[in-house]
């Protein structure tokens, strides 16, 4: 698609969504918008007990793809450990995974990239939208979460998902972390590490990066560490196309 | 019609009658031809209500704490499944599954009643799993 | 066709009762072993997360609501020749809907949360819509058919037949929408697929009544008359030209964006689904059975009318199977632009093949439907009772 077509109606369904593929990504730092700033919420302190968690908070990551070192796979054995995800079954495709290494090839140039993919944790998250139990949450401050009690195991949400982030549980499982319960029949996805962040520790991807290429934070904050640099440095969201609102942002893509 | 209206107060006497002289099927009862649920208290009086509440409402207590821990993400109340396996797992197999003496199968399988939580949630008390090297 | 001896007739029956309730048992028992195993003992996977089980259901419940087609266009449209016809195609479209319901609320993951999905709704998913869809659909079709076999509920059946005719509309529409409203992968996503689903399920609904129509009266040692043969099978013949063109038009407007030209390549000229795609829905479940049904040689005869819509039928399954699998097959383009890969399926096509117990629960399913009609039209009154003289008399003003 050439960047100097101005025909209006192309350009119509160039900004519908369509435009992405021969552009590459656009680079949404000096338009974007963050949601409700609240007042120096305690960005990375534990929440109070019996409090909920607060709609002026948006958890999210900011990945930088030139520090993530080839073949390094810390940030998911960090997280497999963490979430007690261990199963190996014989047909591999059926295996959850939270988290995942991508080796990208740009097709202009040949230029190697490798990335951690997991949840995006959509402000619009499709997955959500069409669970039909409500199972498939986002809580208050932005982490989309399954409510393994009331997910029937429909695969729906796999369906919708644009990043391939849900992994249906396969066979019985007995080695769950009490603080991670999941389990046969039900979806499952990243959760940002949900019961780390509300004692005030980063997601353990976040904390096993031997490179810092990982940041966590509250992106409605702008004094937050994350919020300042998706301000400065361009970052971009995975199928921006969609607007999805995501909370993870790539840098080096 | 009057001797239907006989037929059916007699039948009533005599249910009210076999309820009243029944031994009652409970966990205090006397009956001693079921065999009782035993019931290991590691650390007795530390409950979060009385065990006569417990037994009744429990399910309700985790269900509503369920909600709002997930949904909610208020963490730190008193009804956490977990905190009930810690206190209630058996000092032996360190489970509150696995046999009759195990806390929340004993009752359970007593009562008949499907125990659903550790299809997902870890029975064991202070359990860490081993993780994945993929 | 062979006539059947009356003294071997009743025996006969309870035999196909018999095998049709030991497949159904048989599903129903494969569907516990996943649910004691987990869907780890099928070939579905993370990447393929729809396998076989939908893929009849969904023929099941398109057809379902399409077999219903025929009694709509008795009572709504008034045409004399499908007037007969209506209580079977309600039968039908009850048996349909409950195989396909069977298979695809026991391949859930939690299939005893059965009470969760029906006291937890969400209004953005059109799961939770059909949640409500299907046992109101139920419901209507129920009424209906009490309208039409109880004489003196017959002045509400044109009511309860437009009621039922409106709510199929929906209940397809919604079926069709599953997959339009998925944004995520290359092969659904397109407000086109609700009509198409419509359309798709006039053709395979009709092929099924056809197929069982024809059964029905070669049990009873009759014959279809050859006016109403030819009426239903132009029909037939229309339908499925409709739905080549919807398929036509689909796969053109996709293969016209650039960002879809990779898929639609590999759906329809590199990949195992392509074979399926032109064999088996193009030339055996469409350009056939259009040859069929035209053809001087064949076109009058009840033989191969009935060949036609098994095509059709057959048609059906690789056309599902086409879109629900190779749909899911082809790996989400997560970077446009890029080539990638990794431990997920990223960038890589996946091969699926159903294994025994998502094949025995699929194919219990139809042997619901099978059984729930063999003794539906054993123990009510569905043989159709046509007026021929009347129909005549129709056929010139409204045919």
């Amino acid at each position: 698609m050439s960047n100097a077509d101005n025909n209006p109606r192309r350009k119509f369904i160039a900004a519908a969504g369509a435009g992405v593929a021969g552009l590459g990504f656009t680079a949404i730092a000096p338009g974007l918008h963050l949601m409700a700033v609240g007042e120096a919420a305690a960005a990375t302190e534990a929440r109070k007990a019996g409090t909920a968690a607060s709609p002026t908070v948006r958890w999210g990551l900011l990945i930088d793809a030139g520090k993530c070192a080839p073949g390094c796979t810390k940030c998911i054995d960090a997280c497999h450990t963490e979430n007690g995800v261990s199963e190996k079954l014989p047909d591999a495709r059926q295996n959850s995974q939270w988290i995942r290494k991508i080796e990208l090839v740009d097709r202009r140039d040949g230029r190697k990239t490798e990335l951690p993919m997991m949840c995006q944790h959509c402000a619009n998250p499709p997955c959500v939208d069409v669970c039909p139990t409500g199972a498939s949450m986002k809580r208050a401050d932005g982490i989309v979460l399954v409510d393994r009690h009331t997910c029937i195991g429909c695969r729906y949400c796999m369906m919708a998902c644009p990043y391939k982030a849900r992994s249906f549980v396969h066979a019985p499982l007995t080695e769950q972390n009490p603080e991670v319960p999941r389990g046969q029949g039900c979806v499952e996805s990243c959760t940002l590490c949900v019961h780390r962040v509300d004692k005030g520790q980063t997601p353990a991807c976040v904390e096993s990066c031997p490179t810092g290429a990982m940041t966590f934070g509250d992106l409605s904050d702008p004094t937050s560490d994350i919020a300042k640099r998706i301000a400065s440095v361009p970052t971009t969201q995975v199928r921006s196309d969609l607007r999805l609102n995501l909370g993870v942002r790539y840098q080096g893509i | 019609m009057k001797l239907l209206r006989l037929l059916v107060t007699a039948i009533t006497a005599f249910i009210a009658a076999l309820v009243t002289v029944w031994p009652a099927p409970t966990l205090a009862g006397e009956g001693g031809r079921t065999a009782k649920p035993v019931i290991e208290i590691a650390n007795p009086g530390k409950c979060i209500a009385p065990a006569d509440e417990m037994r009744r409402n429990h399910m309700e207590m985790l269900k509503h704490q369920r909600d709002r821990t997930l949904r909610a993400g208020i963490r730190g109340e008193p009804a956490s499944l977990n905190a009930c396996i810690e206190c209630h797992a058996s000092q032996k197999t360190g489970s509150v599954l696995g046999g009759k003496e195990n806390f929340c199968e004993s009752c359970h399988s007593y009562v008949a009643v499907k125990l659903d939580c550790f299809e997902c949630h870890q029975p064991k008390a202070k359990f860490k799993a081993a993780g994945l090297k993929p | 066709m062979a006539t059947l001896n009356p003294r071997h007739e009743e025996g006969f029956f309870y035999l196909l009762a018999g095998i049709g309730g030991l497949v159904s048992a048989l599903g129903f028992a494969a569907a516990l072993y996943m649910e004691h195993s987990g869907h780890v003992v099928t070939g579905m996977n993370n990447q393929i997360v729809w396998g076989l089980p939908h893929v009849i259901a969904i023929f099941l419940i398109i057809a379902a609501s399409g077999v219903l087609n025929v009694a709509s266009m008795g009572s709504v449209f008034g045409r004399v020749l499908y007037k007969p016809r209506a209580p079977l195609s309600g039968l039908l479209a009850i048996a349909m809907l409950s195989g396909g319901l069977f298979v695809i609320m026991l391949d859930l993951g939690r299939a005893d949360r059965l009470m969760v999905a029906a006291t937890h709704f969400n209004p953005t998913s059109v799961f939770g819509w059909n949640v409500i869809l299907y046992p109101v659909f139920y419901a209507l079709v129920g009424v209906y058919l009490w309208t039409m076999m109880e004489r003196r509920m017959n002045p509400y059946s044109k009511a309860a037949g437009l009621a039922t005719f409106i709510w199929r509309v929906v209940l397809t529409s919604g079926t069709g929408s599953i997959f339009a409203f998925l944004v995520a992968r290359q092969a659904y996503g397109s407000a086109l697929l609700a009509p198409m689903f419509i359309i798709m399920s006039f053709s395979w609904g009709l092929a099924v009544f056809l197929v069982v129509q024809t059964t029905m009266y070669a049990w009873n040692n009759m014959t279809l008359p050859p006016l109403i043969l030819q009426r239903m099978k132009n029909l037939l013949a229309t339908f499925v030209a409709a739905v080549l063109y919807f398929t036509f038009m689909l796969h053109l407007v996709n293969a016209y964006f650039a960002k879809n030209i990779a898929f639609e390549y590999f759906i329809l000229f590199d990949s195992e689904f392509a074979s399926q795609f032109w064999i088996g829905q193009v030339l055996l479940g469409s350009l056939l059975p259009l040859v069929l049904l035209f053809s001087p040689g064949t076109r009058n005869k009840v033989l191969w009318v009935n060949v036609a819509a098994l095509l059709v039928i057959l048609g059906a399954y690789f056309q599902l199977y086409v879109f629900i699998i190779g749909g899911q097959a082809f790996p989400l383009d997560i970077f446009p632009g890029y080539d990638v890969a990794s431990s997920f399926m990223d960038g890589a096509v996946d091969h699926y093949s159903a294994r025994l117990p998502e094949i025995l629960l699929a194919v219990g399913g139809l042997g619901l439907a099978f059984t729930m009609t063999t003794i539906g039209v054993r123990i009510l009154h569905f043989l159709p009772q046509d007026d021929l003289a009347e129909l005549e008399a129709a056929s010139g003003i409204k045919d």
